[in-house]
């Protein structure tokens, strides 16, 4: 079987981001950008099911400019056999991103497609549920844990009052969640066995795939800035603050 | 145009998450319909009809909407949509699951975790962490969308008397079966509902240590939650995590303890209506947040703050 793991490049888990100056969108000029901390846990399940012996193949699929290589250079470091990126410097939403996946999957025909919950730039989380859609596949969403049983997958979810499980028929779509795994580092010999590592790029003409945004970013504003209250010297203090003047206990 | 919310219950009664989506569909439409999908779910109907503003709840009562399945019910919402201008859902687990899978079908974008309506194609909604809010407009025929439930106040559940019609059960996709759920057993109120919530983090030290949080809590009467590094570290379960990934959260009064204030948890709780922050470190960003900030050790300054409330 073969594993498809899409990565994104996104700004770095570190940074503050903060819109541009005119309001027209994201300044992202030299700021420092990694791979989706939730696509590092999709690699890295990925990883964990092949050395399972359940996959033979990983693939690691990104969608965006040219430095997206960096991204699949570091996932074929986790481990990834090879790499696509299907290049371009438009804006891609989560329906084009899934669009995209949708073109390569019928060219390479994985059973299991992996992808981060959410990723941290957009926070739009829709990606993998519109893939799944796309192709008619069951999905596993917020996944914490993941069992082969045949022609299924028993997949432990995530969910708000707790952990719910699953089975999804397979093939099927994986969304991953923090606590499923934790991302390997990588190695230096691996960085660079990943360099020679094949790496296919695609436009997303070629995969007749329409990407013209749905959604027009009028404004990107900060946030009303909540401003720091007073130190409070002890616990009395603090009590007789919270009863006396804000009155919330 | 009518909208229509995608409800959310567990087939007796309704989440209250929904009052919220409902809440922001009130914005858009004169007309909400809301749909119940789900297994002897009368309960959970009747539970919807009598919300304030809803003008009729939609009900297919099938075996296999029982677990809110997206691959169940996507295709029935995408069924029912064609006489909406919006379908909305909170966004929860539940929600956040679904709706994309409505919006890919019916080939348009979902707009994620909207905090404002600005009109019926522009939305504000929070990206990056919530340290950009994006004003987005909607080129689609129908707007899928998914409710930050903390940005609009909940509808009454009572005070209405919506008609229920009852409607054909789609089709039982078959590829995906619900097999259990592990739920936190809780006497406390829930995170999301909390009218008071105290946090530990990473400072906390162990999952025995957070004995101290819960102490605080419950003399509280308030929800437990956790920072992401707490949750990593094994010390709570995952649903107790606030933050960019976890839950978002806006109480009354929120307590972070050993919390440093991470941009990812400032953007689950910065909402927060009065912030309280007890660390040790005087240069934790959460005191850049707090509206009341104790320097110390916590393991001193929380049980004092239980023996202070006593008095």
């Amino acid at each position: 079987m073969k594993i498809l793991v899409a990565v994104k490049r996104a700004i770095d888990y570190n940074v503050k981001a903060r819109p541009k100056s005119d309001g027209s969108g994201v300044e992202l000029a030299n700021v420092k950008m990694s791979m989706n901390p939730f696509d590092e846990i999709a690699v890295e399940e990925a990883i964990r099911i092949q050395e399972a012996g359940i996959a033979a193949e990983i693939v690691a699929v990104s969608v965006g400019p040219k430095q997206c290589q960096e991204t699949l250079r570091t996932a074929m470091a986790m481990g990834a056999d090879r790499g696509i990126l299907v290049e371009t410097d438009e804006e891609v939403q989560p329906l084009a991103v899934a669009k995209i996946l949708k073109a390569l999957v019928e060219k390479e025909a994985p059973g299991i497609i992996l992808l981060g919950k959410q990723a941290i730039d957009d926070d739009s989380n829709q990606t993998g549920q519109m893939l799944a859609a796309l192709l008619k596949w069951g999905q596993a969403t917020f996944a914490c844990g993941v069992e082969f049983a045949g022609e299924e997958l028993k997949v432990n979810r995530e969910v708000d009052g707790g952990t719910q499980s699953i089975s999804v028929k397979l093939p099927a779509i994986i969304t991953v969640d923090l606590r499923l795994n934790e991302p390997r580092y990588v190695k230096l010999p691996n960085i660079m066995k990943a360099k020679k590592k094949q790496l296919d790029i695609f436009s997303p003409a070629e995969l007749e795939v329409d990407i013209t945004p749905r959604l027009k970013l009028i404004k990107a504003e900060e946030p009303p800035v909540r401003v720091g209250g007073v130190t409070v010297a002890d616990v009395d203090e603090l009590v007789d603050k919270l009863r006396n003047e804000a009155k919330v206990i | 145009m009518a909208v229509l919310v995608l409800a959310e219950h567990d087939n007796d009664s309704l989440n209250p998450a929904t009052l919220t989506a409902i809440s922001a569909a009130t914005q858009l439409s004169n007309t909400i319909e809301v749909l119940v999908a789900g297994s002897d779910c009368a309960g959970a109907a009747a539970a919807t009809a009598a919300v304030t503003g809803v003008s009729k709840v939609i009900v297919a009562d099938a075996a296999h909407y029982g677990n809110a399945l997206a691959e169940n019910v996507a295709p029935l919402v995408v069924e029912l949509s064609s006489s909406y201008s919006h379908v909305l859902a909170a966004s929860t687990t539940d929600g956040k699951n679904i709706m994309p899978r409505v919006a890919a079908l019916l080939d348009v974008a979902q707009i994620s975790d909207i905090v404002a309506v600005d009109s019926e194609s522009i939305f504000k909604r929070p990206i990056y962490a919530g340290n950009i809010i994006a004003t987005v407009e909607s080129s689609d025929r129908i707007k899928v969308i998914t409710v930050r439930t903390t940005a609009f106040d909940p509808v009454s559940s009572e005070g209405g008397s919506a008609a229920i019609e009852n409607i054909d059960a789609g089709a039982d996709m078959g590829l995906s079966r619900y097999l259990a759920q592990d739920l936190t057993k809780s006497d406390r109120p829930e995170l999301a509902a909390a009218d008071i919530i105290v946090s530990g983090g990473r400072g906390v030290g162990s999952s025995e240590n957070f004995a101290i949080i819960e102490e605080l809590a419950d003399k509280l009467g308030a929800a437990v939650g956790a920072s992401r590094a707490a949750v990593d570290a094994g010390y709570v379960p995952n649903d107790y995590q606030v933050g960019q990934t976890g839950k978002v959260v806006a109480p009354g009064l929120y307590i972070a303890i050993g919390i440093s204030g991470a941009i990812q948890h400032l953007a689950g709780m910065k909402d927060s209506k009065v912030i309280v922050a007890i660390n040790k470190d005087e240069e934790a960003p959460i005191f850049g947040v707090a509206d009341y900030g104790l320097v110390g050790d916590l393991f001193k300054e929380v049980p004092n703050m239980v023996a202070a409330l006593d008095k």
